[in-house]
């Protein structure tokens, strides 16, 4: 794949936001996330897009009590990691969803943005 | 090949130095190296000089010959960075240039301003060492990346915040003997429990403390130490480097550092050891549960053994490993580009007898230094054993 636009970190986020969420596989079934040439796994350069699910499951969570400056007035808040399958996300829990987070709770991917910058985040399904 | 001699160690004290500058503060650590070794500016070859965020601290790219030019030499050298494996990557390299005879005499060290940045600034650019799309944007900070790797540490193999309460209950009770440590404290393990939490489950007793400082080492070869009569009896004698994906997000596992197994893995076969040989480590504290993932990954414990070590007394100076002696990052500090040769060089010391803690051993023969970068996205192991 030589258009960076189908598989930039933009395009990931814009994916998302469109409810089309979507990660890089190849012919090996591997899964990563964009930028990508070739496949971590296997190297394998015969990559494409494929259907991401929209919820995954926490497999590990911290709530930040010292906070990176641009959320220090979302402060304490909740990062963690959620296996969606092929892949695993890190996502910031959106405000409003603060009540208690455990192991295993199912989440579902959306887009946070903070002084114009987009990432990753989770909210309740 | 020749054998890479350690023939000087030096290190500033870590600590808050907000009105020194780095150049300032490299040249107090190598100019100490070389007095150490009998050496002068003018002997040294090459310079290998660790650095993670010179650019962002002190708007300063381009270090290495203005760190040459700072301890008085116009000797080539490059700024090395891997995070907090900065100076544990510039100790490789120059162990390299010098077991292949490449150089006589090279100094290889690190150094890192911190604490002229308010809390603000020192955390982005720690988080730097993390993947800037996936994991900071998203809010992760240092600690809330290893607070991550903490949580499923504990629900993989078990564990409690008591058990990291006394790993740094035992780093800072061997840094009171250390009159270069950042921290001078004894603290309990009540002390440690009730401390604010940063990213739970890890609290401000977790974490190693912001510092500036910086350490080097001059090597020689043998040939240059046995015709100039050194007095350098430690020798590298295994060196390793690994690494893994950047985000944990992408790693098989978040408990486990396969970076740092595989450093140790070549370190081992270079050296011609197994971790049963090694006598005494310094390890990369950065927070308590890196004490944990270290261990387990060096081999020195089986995964899922290294949390109840400190609590069970195995790592104490008095126990059957000691692990680190200095105060480890945590007690001793962590002025991030400094750490990986300042390990090496209290290893050196401790199997020299020289070094504060050193009285806690008997004989020891053979030592490891292990420095991670990131969340161990990269790892050093250096085996150091005294030849003569």
């Amino acid at each position: 794949m030589s258009d960076t636009n189908v598989s930039s970190f933009a395009s990931f986020l814009d994916a998302i936001e469109a409810g089309n969420p979507f990660y890089i596989t190849c012919p090996n079934g591997h899964g990563s996330l964009p930028p990508r040439r070739l496949c971590p796994e296997c190297q394998d350069q015969r990559i494409s897009r494929e259907p991401l699910p929209e919820t995954g499951d926490i497999v590990t969570y911290t709530t930040v009590s010292v906070p990176a400056p641009r959320f220090s007035d979302d402060s304490p808040y909740v990062t963690a990691i959620a296996d969606l399958g092929p892949v695993s996300l890190t996502g910031h829990l959106q405000v409003g969803n603060t009540d208690e987070i455990q192991m295993g709770q199912t989440v579902k991917v959306t887009v946070g943005s903070i002084d114009g910058q987009r990432f990753v985040a989770f909210e309740r399904p | 090949m020749s054998r890479s001699h350690i023939a000087g160690t030096g290190m500033t004290s870590f600590g808050e130095h907000p009105d020194r500058t780095g150049r300032d503060l490299f040249a107090e650590a190598a100019l100490a190296a070389l007095d150490d070794a009998d050496l002068k500016p003018d002997d040294v070859d090459e310079v290998f000089f660790g650095n993670f965020v010179g650019t962002l601290s002190e708007n300063q790219g381009h270090q290495g010959p203005l760190m040459s030019e700072a301890f008085g030499s116009t000797a080539p050298a490059k700024r090395i960075e891997g995070a907090c494996a900065s100076s544990g990557l510039a100790i490789r390299d120059a162990v390299r240039t010098v077991r292949n005879g490449d150089a006589d005499v090279v100094v290889a060290g690190g150094m890192e301003r911190m604490t002229n940045m308010d809390t603000a600034d020192a955390t982005a650019s720690l988080a730097v060492a993390a993947d800037s799309l996936y994991e900071v944007r998203p809010g992760v900070t240092f600690p809330a990346a290893y607070a991550l790797m903490a949580r499923a540490y504990f629900e993989q193999f078990g564990g409690d915040t008591t058990d990291l309460a006394h790993i740094a209950v035992k780093n800072h009770e061997n840094a009171l003997a250390n009159d270069h440590a950042h921290l001078q404290t004894k603290i309990t393990v009540d002390d440690v429990i009730e401390a604010p939490a940063v990213a739970d489950p890890l609290g401000l007793y977790d974490a190693c403390p912001i510092s500036d400082g910086a350490s080097a080492v001059v090597l020689t070869t043998d040939a240059y130490a046995q015709r100039q009569g050194l007095e350098a009896p430690v020798t590298i004698t295994g060196s390793g480097q690994g690494g893994d994906r950047m985000a944990l997000q992408d790693r098989d596992s978040f408990a486990k550092t396969p970076a740092t197994r595989d450093a140790a893995q070549e370190a081992y076969d270079d050296a011609n050891v197994s971790p049963a040989d090694i006598d005494v480590a310094e390890v990369h504290d950065c927070f308590t549960i890196a004490e944990v993932l270290a261990l387990e990954a060096l081999g020195l414990y089986e995964y899922g053994e290294a949390i109840g070590a400190a609590r069970r007394e195995e790592t104490r100076r008095d126990g059957r490993l000691p692990v680190n002696l200095s105060g480890g990052l945590k007690a001793k500090g962590h002025p991030v580009g400094a750490t990986g040769a300042a390990q090496v060089a209290a290893v050196a010391k401790l199997l020299t007898g020289t070094h504060p803690r050193a009285d806690a051993l008997d004989s020891p023969m053979i030592g490891l230094a292990q420095n991670a970068g990131g969340t161990v996205a990269s790892a050093t192991v250096h085996v150091l054993e005294v030849v003569e």
